[in-house]
């Protein structure tokens, strides 16, 4: 089935679950989804200590098939995806000609000739336009975009390999899914259509990812939340998304990601390949390595008042907060929050190469906090963590 | 149930009236509502106010708040520990949750705050 709309949002396999067990639903990127549950610190904690089910079926999935996908796709990837082996999983950006990233993505490669990218909700039509353009006049080349077949269904926290190990059990199967490797990924046959596991997340925590066909997706949610009781299996909203992404200094669209900046400049630098390579905006990149990058994400920790020896808490520093380097503004706020696990007022910001050695300051409804650099990731991830450690 | 030793506003705050001294708080139902304060910005010791001014921030993780003044004066004291403790207000918001005292310059204003019964009512409670 389809997604159906109502008011205009399309819903998923599990806004009817979302809603009925207390999901707070907005809109987001055209979908109406569940910000919240039990609440941003609860949930946030679940994924940090236990496990934590997140409906991402917003996010868009496009197949690409053939021959003809390899070299195409390594044309257009900041990130190398020729030559990966099949079941292995890539994160990279797609670039415009001026190296402005149009979205970040996975690639999964199943078998030799078949590819699945998975881009933001946000950016799907735009993902979509931009392959369907670039694929005219390619031989053995055929893009579907899946999104609307695919649902998504994330696994995240220090649990998830017990859950998936009974899920193994229940879908039938002898391996044991939680083995996989980081970034592996690999296809259960199921008579429905196949299920597609891989140890992949946003989250900063062991995890993994499902991409289950619509019908199979609510029976599947239910079973997981069923089989995860006694390890408190939790449904995660959007917020604790961004929370626990936050923490782990991962760049999001809209964000520290946007057209106007490229991957070097938005924290993602470690996914752009450059050598031996050719690819849509790899000539911009060279250009700025040779000459500087005039501008990078940054970690920062806002201060409170210094009261009677002791710091008082800071207020947030959000979305669009100018920094200060004394008199000059260096820059601005991507994200920022007061960190559920590390109870400090933590930001993301765009800042000048140039800034200089001044201190850092923040401005918040008219008044200077000061703002020290902190090292990102702000909390150390566990997404390698030992799945036999974790099973004992 | 709404405690009916204080009176109240619209925007969420409690009042409690002892000589010419207000005392102003948020109340249970804003408490719960905002969800998490994790910082709080109150007026200086000394500043005058008017009814209705923003003279304070209340931040949850999700949004910022204005506190406004429920009456015209001089701020007489604010709460310290709610500077150092803004979970106070989660925890205690009618008693070691309070936020600042006035010194009231004109009663008649009084007239023009909620019972506790009418602050219910707008509640829904």
């Amino acid at each position: 089935m389809n997604p159906t709309e109502t008011d205009g949002l399309l819903q998923t396999p599990l806004t009817g679950w979302n809603r009925a067990r207390g999901g707070r639903m907005v809109p987001f990127a055209g979908y109406e989804m569940p910000v919240q549950f039990a609440g941003v610190a609860a949930e946030h904690a679940a994924v940090r200590e236990r496990v934590g089910l997140f409906d991402t079926t917003h996010m868009g999935e496009i197949l690409l098939r053939g021959a003809g996908v390899e070299t195409w796709l390594d044309g257009l990837t900041s990130n190398r995806v020729a030559g990966m082996a099949p079941g292995k999983v890539v994160y990279t950006a797609m670039c415009a000609p001026d190296g402005g990233v149009l979205d970040d993505m996975l690639i999964y490669r199943h078998e030799e000739r078949e590819w699945l990218a998975v881009c933001n909700a946000v950016n799907r039509a735009r993902i979509v336009d931009w392959l369907a353009e670039h694929a005219r006049g390619v031989a053995d080349l055929d893009l579907e975009d899946a999104s609307d077949r695919l649902a998504m269904i994330a696994v995240q926290g220090p649990a998830s390999a017990v859950l998936l190990d009974r899920l193994s059990a229940l879908a039938g199967v002898r391996e044991r899914i939680s083995d996989l490797d980081f970034y592996a990924a690999h296809e259960l046959t199921r008579p429905g259509g196949n299920w597609l596991v891989s140890r992949t997340g946003y989250t900063g925590e062991r995890g993994y990812e499902l991409y289950v066909p619509w019908d199979d997706t609510l029976p599947l949610w239910e079973e997981l939340l069923e089989r995860g009781h006694d390890l408190g299996a939790a449904p995660i909203g959007l917020a604790a998304r961004d929370t626990l992404r936050f923490e782990m200094g991962y760049s999001l669209y809209g964000h520290e990601l946007s057209r106007d900046w490229t991957p070097l400049e938005a924290g993602i630098g470690w996914a752009v390949r450059l050598k031996n390579r050719e690819f849509v905006g790899a000539e911009a990149l060279r250009a700025l390595k040779r000459d500087g990058v005039p501008r990078r994400i940054a970690g920062l920790e806002i201060h409170g008042a210094s009261v009677g020896g002791r710091e008082r808490p800071a207020p947030i520093a959000r979305q669009e907060t100018p920094v200060y380097a004394g008199d000059r503004r260096v820059g601005f706020v991507t994200s920022g929050t007061k960190s559920p696990s590390l109870n400090r007022s933590l930001a993301l910001a765009m800042l000048d190469s140039d800034r200089g050695e001044a201190e850092l300051e923040v401005e918040i409804r008219g008044k200077r906090h000061p703002a020290a650099a902190a090292s990102v990731p702000f909390l150390a991830p566990r997404v390698k963590g030992d799945p036999a450690a974790e099973r004992s | 149930m709404t405690s009916d030793d204080r009176i109240y506003t619209k925007e969420h705050e409690w009042v409690m009236i002892e000589g010419n001294v207000a005392t102003v708080g948020v109340t249970e139902y804003a408490a719960s509502e905002l969800g998490d304060v994790v910082f709080i910005e109150l007026p200086e010791p000394g500043a005058q106010a008017g009814l209705g001014d923003a003279i304070g921030t209340i931040e949850t993780v999700k949004s910022v708040e204005d506190l406004y003044c429920p009456l015209t004066g001089e701020i007489l004291e604010i709460n310290e520990a709610v500077l150092d403790a803004p979970e106070l207000v989660n925890e205690s918001p009618l008693d070691d949750g309070w936020l600042f005292k006035l010194q009231v310059s004109d009663q008649g204003e009084l007239d023009g705050l909620l019972s506790a019964a009418d602050y219910d009512a707008m509640i829904g409670s």
